[in-house]
C-alpha cells in the first residue's frame, strides 16, 4: 500500500485535548473528502479513543501521560492510530463489551469501544500491562459524489 | 459549552450547545443538576438541536440526569437530535426518550 500523506503528534493526556485530537485527524481525513456523514464517524472514534487513554490510561500515575496519534492516508483508506504508555488493559475482551466500565461513578457508559467500532471498518487494540494501548482504526473513505 | 434553560410549569428545558465529550460533559452535568436542583421538575427535556458533535459521554450525561430524575418520579427526554447524534443514542438503545412530535421547536 502506498501512503500519499501521513501526520504523527504526541499531546499530553488531558481532557481538553480530546477535541484538539479529533478535530486535527478530521482536517487530515477531510483532505480525501469523505462525506460529512464519514467525517462525524471518524471525528466520534479518535474522540473515544484519546478519552479512554485519559481516563484510563494514566489513572493511577499523577502526571499526565502522553498520546501519540499517527495517521497515513491513500486514495481510498484511512489509518489512524491512538497509542498511550499507560497501564495497559488487563482483558480487552471484557473491555470491548458493551456498557462495561470501570467508572460508572465517572458517568462513563461503557460504549466507548462499540462507538469506534460502529463507526470504523477495521479496528485492533493491543495491550500489554503496565506498557500501554495501542488502538488501531481503519477507514475505507466513502468520497462525495462529484456533482 | 453552553446550556440555557427555559422553564413552563413542571418541565424543564435545557438547550445544550456546543460539543459534547468527556472534557464538556462535566461542566455540563454540573449545569444541569444545579438547575434540577434549584427548580425540581418533573420532567427534563435536552434539546441537541446546537450540539455539533457528541460521543459516548454524551450517554453518560443523559442517564445521569434519567437517574437524577428518576428518583425525584420525574422523566427525562431527548429532542431534536441531529443524524450524528442520534448514532450515538440508537447504539445506546436510547431511542425511547426522543420525544418525537410532540413539544415541537426549540427550547427557548
Amino acid at each position: 500500500m502506498k501512503y500519499s500523506n501521513y501526520f504523527k503528534m504526541t499531546i499530553p493526556a488531558i481532557s481538553r485535548n480530546e477535541s484538539f485530537a479529533r478535530s486535527v485527524v478530521s482536517a487530515f481525513a477531510a483532505q480525501l473528502d469523505p462525506l460529512v456523514t464519514q467525517l462525524a464517524d471518524i471525528k466520534a472514534a479518535v474522540s473515544e479513543a484519546v478519552t479512554n487513554c485519559i481516563v484510563h490510561a494514566y489513572c493511577d500515575v499523577d502526571e499526565a501521560g502522553k498520546i501519540t496519534i499517527t495517521a497515513k492516508s491513500s486514495d481510498q483508506h484511512i489509518y489512524i492510530k491512538i497509542k498511550d504508555n499507560g497501564c495497559g488493559i488487563e482483558d480487552i475482551k471484557q473491555a470491548m463489551t458493551p456498557l462495561f466500565t470501570t467508572k460508572a461513578e465517572e458517568e462513563r457508559s461503557g460504549l466507548g469501544f462499540a462507538v469506534m467500532e460502529s463507526c470504523c471498518d477495521k479496528i485492533k487494540v493491543t495491550s500489554k500491562k503496565g506498557k500501554g494501548t495501542t488502538v488501531t482504526l481503519t477507514f475505507n473513505i466513502r468520497q462525495r459524489e462529484v456533482i | 459549552m453552553s446550556v440555557t434553560f427555559t422553564r413552563s410549569d413542571d418541565v424543564l428545558c435545557a438547550l445544550l450547545s456546543g460539543e459534547i465529550d468527556h472534557h464538556t460533559a462535566a461542566d455540563m452535568r454540573m449545569l444541569i443538576d444545579s438547575e434540577m436542583e434549584r427548580t425540581l421538575p418533573k420532567t427534563l427535556i435536552l434539546d441537541f438541536s446546537e450540539v455539533q458533535f457528541m460521543d459516548s459521554s454524551g450517554i453518560g450525561l443523559i442517564l445521569g440526569r434519567k437517574k437524577y430524575i428518576e428518583a425525584m418520579n420525574g422523566a427525562v427526554f431527548i429532542k431534536n437530535t441531529p443524524s450524528y447524534v442520534r448514532k450515538i443514542i440508537s447504539l445506546a438503545g436510547l431511542e425511547r426518550l426522543i420525544l418525537s412530535d410532540k413539544p415541537k421547536g426549540k427550547c427557548e
